[in-house]
């Protein structure tokens, strides 16, 4: 089959406040019709750099050197209206955040046709008529109707449909996806990518789909581009990568992902461990119900309802659900930034409901807080080391960040950060270098328990395979009790003793993880793991399929 | 790999090159250097001029002879007078030279009462919220309602009580600038506290137990004042413009107690129409250039703040090879891998 595109020797340039930066440095990539093409990289890989390039979207400090060959045209240097002939008609694209793609004063159908009225190619009536079709073909039911729905009318799911359908519209022969799943649920990927499929199936639609999840390649890709600091360590079919992935780099990031039931067993041992001590809870929650107040007339959101659940000294205990779902509130809550509004939540003896500030200070001293943006969670005008020291000083463990120094040394050797990085600011150091400073705050004042929210959800899948050792580490040698949250059944799979399933405000099942993973009862925990993508396309082949029953099961 | 992130100046830079300007000055490029630079120099020969007043200038600002006698009214510009005299009798020139001193202490005097006021208000009214800030925000709005001039004249009425002494008069017009000016800091700062009070890191300050006095302080305020040097430029500009305008009104400073620009012009409003051109052209003139020096410089200074609008150098069409230790933000598996040899 002939290519669609061609990219030959692409090379970026970015002109930054400290110098130039290469961003793609000599890539070549071409792509046939009717094929998925995955590009798969860590950020600042330049994946979306090299997709945007195909679309001529860079900004103007950055030079493009190269060929990139679409239709026997080379888009290199266009500009103005051959690059916007070009745009829609030969090479569309899905952006990664489905909210801020759609513009929220204009009805989808109006949407949709801009591509139409961009290219001149259709009356009024005929346009809507094709966004009509358009809706239906992605997914959307009732298009008639739907078709002057504006976006936030829409979940998220069917908005990244609405983008899609526009993507759509003019038949591209090229669909660039920057990470079109990554601002979604798990469930709602599946679906997504489902949709994808069907776009190469049906309309045989090219699609160079831009990730970072494996699980994702697995799932869609026929071919796989593995990108790395600006070049292409590795390309081949998806198959072949999986099976026997050549360069080193592509193995250690598989080996990085994340895989369901590698935690089993290490909790069983754990469990044997912990169960010679037995004591009071650190924390007990039953039926425990929050509240966001409302607007006047409005009636108050209810994030959390009657949720009842222990942690033990010692016991990690892994909240897993989707966005919305309320796992984060609960942390929030246990950590006294969250009122709770009924029921009874205890923690190290103190009732949450109706706490006074003052009487639950002295409290914190027993409670570490992990959050989930390295980025924003340090003071920016602060040292790491200052940063670190803050908790023993506000605790009057230290005079100073100068007397608390040693101590902050130590605490930065636990997490694997060499001492001079006390020094640096924040911004200075990576997501996985910061995150791990972050851990050192929270344990600053060797906690009795320590509440995680995502805290790995931010960095990029080598990284968080670190922190999660990292954890799993200190976790021992501390024996602090932890309430991890996460979206992710695999990553909470591989620390925690038991997994709670949270689902629109209640806690739908609880157990330990062979009991949740490996025999699970609720409708909603048995979809959320057949949704999760798994790195093997063969397997998950056959979980498509699984998935496919459950869902047909669901919606007789 | 030990990274290093491009944009941070290497450990060991000398200290002044941190400093707000000078940094912003190093950054520019271009035009936005152009105008950054123009600003300055403007700026900074009036600074000169204020600081060496008395040994620039001619006369005093309020001599009306010399030895050799009375130096005349509206005398045209001479080799005595080389900018001539008023219609008062004082020398152009010395009273333009003096009054950029007086020009200087009253934005000196009125940025410092009303930043200090402003910033501690809007912090305070940001982060505890409630009826406080309630309470503060509707008299920041009501002073904002009133014609700022307005209300500068009624300040100058009450604060000087007809009192004609040059400090008593610096303060007049300073205060009843610093009345208009205490809002703005107080919208600003309140603004940035809220957006800051949401952070991450100040919930990581409150989970470990800290006290909202130590939050205040130690993890909003100093992140709070970024756009600060930018509004004290701005206010610089608007504070000599309102001076002017309550000297012209006749609410300023008395020209025996000290050069005001705006009296002057006030006084040259009948030469005009005479054909003498001298006594309102150069106090005209150094208003006019002191505004556009120090605009110029908090206009490029709000240009360089931000990333969009700031202009960058292009980049070089030959290869570089900077891309190695510096395109990866979150750090690859490399790096993780030698992590324990960095040890020390």
């Amino acid at each position: 089959m002939s290519d669609v595109v061609e990219i030959r020797e692409l090379e970026v340039t970015f002109a930054t406040d400290g110098g130039d930066v290469v961003a793609v440095d000599k890539v070549s990539l071409s792509v046939t019709a009717g094929e998925v093409l995955a590009i798969v990289g860590e950020s600042g890989s330049g994946k979306t750099v090299t997709a945007k390039a195909i679309l001529g979207l860079l900004p103007e400090t950055a030079v493009t050197r190269g060929a990139i060959v679409l239709n026997g045209t080379d888009i290199v240097g266009l500009t103005g209206a051959r690059l916007r002939a070009i745009r829609g008609v030969d090479v569309a694209m899905v952006f990664q955040e489905p909210s801020l793609a759609l513009n929220p004063v204009y009805t989808v159908g109006w949407q949709i046709a801009e591509g139409l009225r961009a290219h001149g190619t259709s009356t009024r009536r005929e346009a809507r008529a094709r966004a009509i079709d358009m809706l239906g073909r992605v997914g959307i039911p009732e298009p008639e109707k739907r078709v002057d729905y504006y976006p936030h009318q829409f979940s998220g799911g069917q908005k990244q449909r609405v983008v899609i359908a526009m993507a759509l519209v003019l038949d591209p022969e090229l669909i660039v996806a920057d990470e079109p799943t990554t601002a979604l649920d798990v469930t709602v990927q599946a679906e997504i990518l489902d949709l994808l499929r069907r776009c190469r199936d049906e309309f045989g639609t090219a699609i160079i789909l831009i990730t970072h999840n494996m699980g994702i390649v697995a799932d869609l890709a026929d071919r796989v581009a593995v990108m790395y600091q600006g070049t292409i360590v590795e390309d081949g079919a998806a198959v072949d990568l999986f099976a026997r992935a050549q360069h080193p780099y592509t193995q250690k990031l598989l080996a990085a992902v994340p895989r369901l039931g590698a935690g089993a067993a290490r909790a069983v041992a754990r469990a044997k461990e912990r169960s010679a001590t037995s004591s009071a809870p650190v924390v007990s929650a039953h039926d425990l119900r929050i509240e966001y107040p409302g607007r006047i007339g409005v009636k108050p959101f209810v994030a959390v309802d009657g949720v009842s659940f222990t942690i033990s000294p010692g016991e990690v205990l892994g909240l897993v659900g989707e966005s919305g779902s309320g796992k984060t509130t609960i942390g929030r809550a246990i950590g006294g930034l969250t009122r709770i509004t009924g029921g009874s939540l205890e923690v190290f003896g103190h009732e949450m409901l109706g706490v006074k500030e003052r009487s639950f200070r002295p409290a914190r001293n027993q409670i570490g807080f992990v959050f989930q943006d390295p980025a924003s969670s340090f003071n920016p005008l602060l040292t790491i080391a200052e940063c670190v020291a803050e908790p023993l000083i506000v605790h009057g463990r230290a005079a100073d960040p100068r007397a608390a120094r040693p101590r902050v040394n130590d605490l930065l050797e636990a997490v694997q950060l060499p001492r001079a990085y006390g020094d640096r600011f924040p911004h200075e150091l990576s997501g996985g270098q910061r995150q791990r400073a972050s851990l050192a705050r929270s344990l600053a004042l060797e906690p009795s328990l320590l509440i995680a929210d995502e805290p790995t959800s931010a960095l990029d899948v080598s990284v968080q395979a670190r922190v999660l050792e990292l954890f799993a580490e200190l976790q021992k040698e501390f024996g602090f009790a932890a309430l991890f949250i996460s979206h992710d059944l695999a990553v909470v799979d591989m620390l925690a003793d038991r997994i709670a399933v949270m689902y629109q405000g209640k806690l739908v099942e609880e157990g330990t993880g062979a009991q949740v993973l490996g025999n699970p009862r609720d409708p909603y925990t048995q979809r959320l793991l057949a949704s999760l993508p798994v790195p093997d396309p063969a397997e998950q082949a056959v979980r498509r399929e699984r998935l496919r029953s459950l869902r047909e099961a669901d919606h007789p | 790999m030990v990274t290093s992130i491009p944009t941070v100046a290497p450990r060991g830079t000398t200290w002044w090159r941190k400093l707000p300007v000078v940094h912003q000055l190093r950054q520019s490029v271009g035009l936005q250097r152009g105008m950054l630079v123009t600003g300055l120099v403007i700026t900074g020969f009036f600074i000169v001029v204020a600081l060496f007043a008395a040994v620039i200038a001619p006369y005093g600002f309020n001599e009306l002879r010399n030895a050799e006698g009375l130096f005349g009214s509206q005398q045209p510009p001479s080799a005595q007078h080389l900018l001539g005299t008023t219609a008062g009798g004082y020398d152009v020139l010395s009273r333009v030279i003096w009054g950029t001193q007086t020009a200087f202490e009253v934005i000196i005097v009125a940025l410092l009462l009303s930043f200090f006021v402003g910033v501690f208000l809007g912090l305070v009214s940001g982060y505890i919220g409630g009826w406080l800030d309630r309470v503060l925000i509707v008299i920041a709005d009501a002073v904002y309602a009133f014609p700022s001039l307005l209300l500068a004249i009624v300040a100058a009425i009450v604060i000087s009580g007809g009192q004609s002494s040059l400090w008593g008069g610096v303060f007049a017009a300073a205060i009843s600038i610093t009345a208009v000016f205490i809002p703005q800091y107080f919208r600003v700062i309140r603004a940035e506290t809220i957006r800051i009070k949401a952070e991450p890191y100040v919930e990581s300050a409150k989970v470990i137990g800290a006290s909202n006095g130590r939050i205040m302080f130690r993890h909003v305020l100093r992140n709070a004042t970024r756009t600060l040097p930018l509004i004290v430029t701005l206010n610089s500009s608007e504070a000599i413009l309102t001076l002017a305008g309550l000297g012209f009104l006749g609410f300023g400073i008395e020209p025996t107690s000290a050069a005001e620009w705006g009296y002057d012009l006030n006084k040259s409003v009948s030469d005009v129409t005479s054909g003498i051109w001298w006594t309102s052209v150069f106090p005209g003139l150094a208003i006019v250039l002191v505004v556009l020096g120090v605009t110029l410089v908090g206009e490029s200074l709000n240009d360089l703040a931000d990333p969009r609008l700031r202009t960058r150098r292009k980049a070089d069409v030959a290869p570089s090879t900077t891309a190695e230790s510096s395109v990866v933000p979150d750090g690859s598996l490399d790096e993780v891998a030698h992590i324990d040899e960095l040890e020390t």
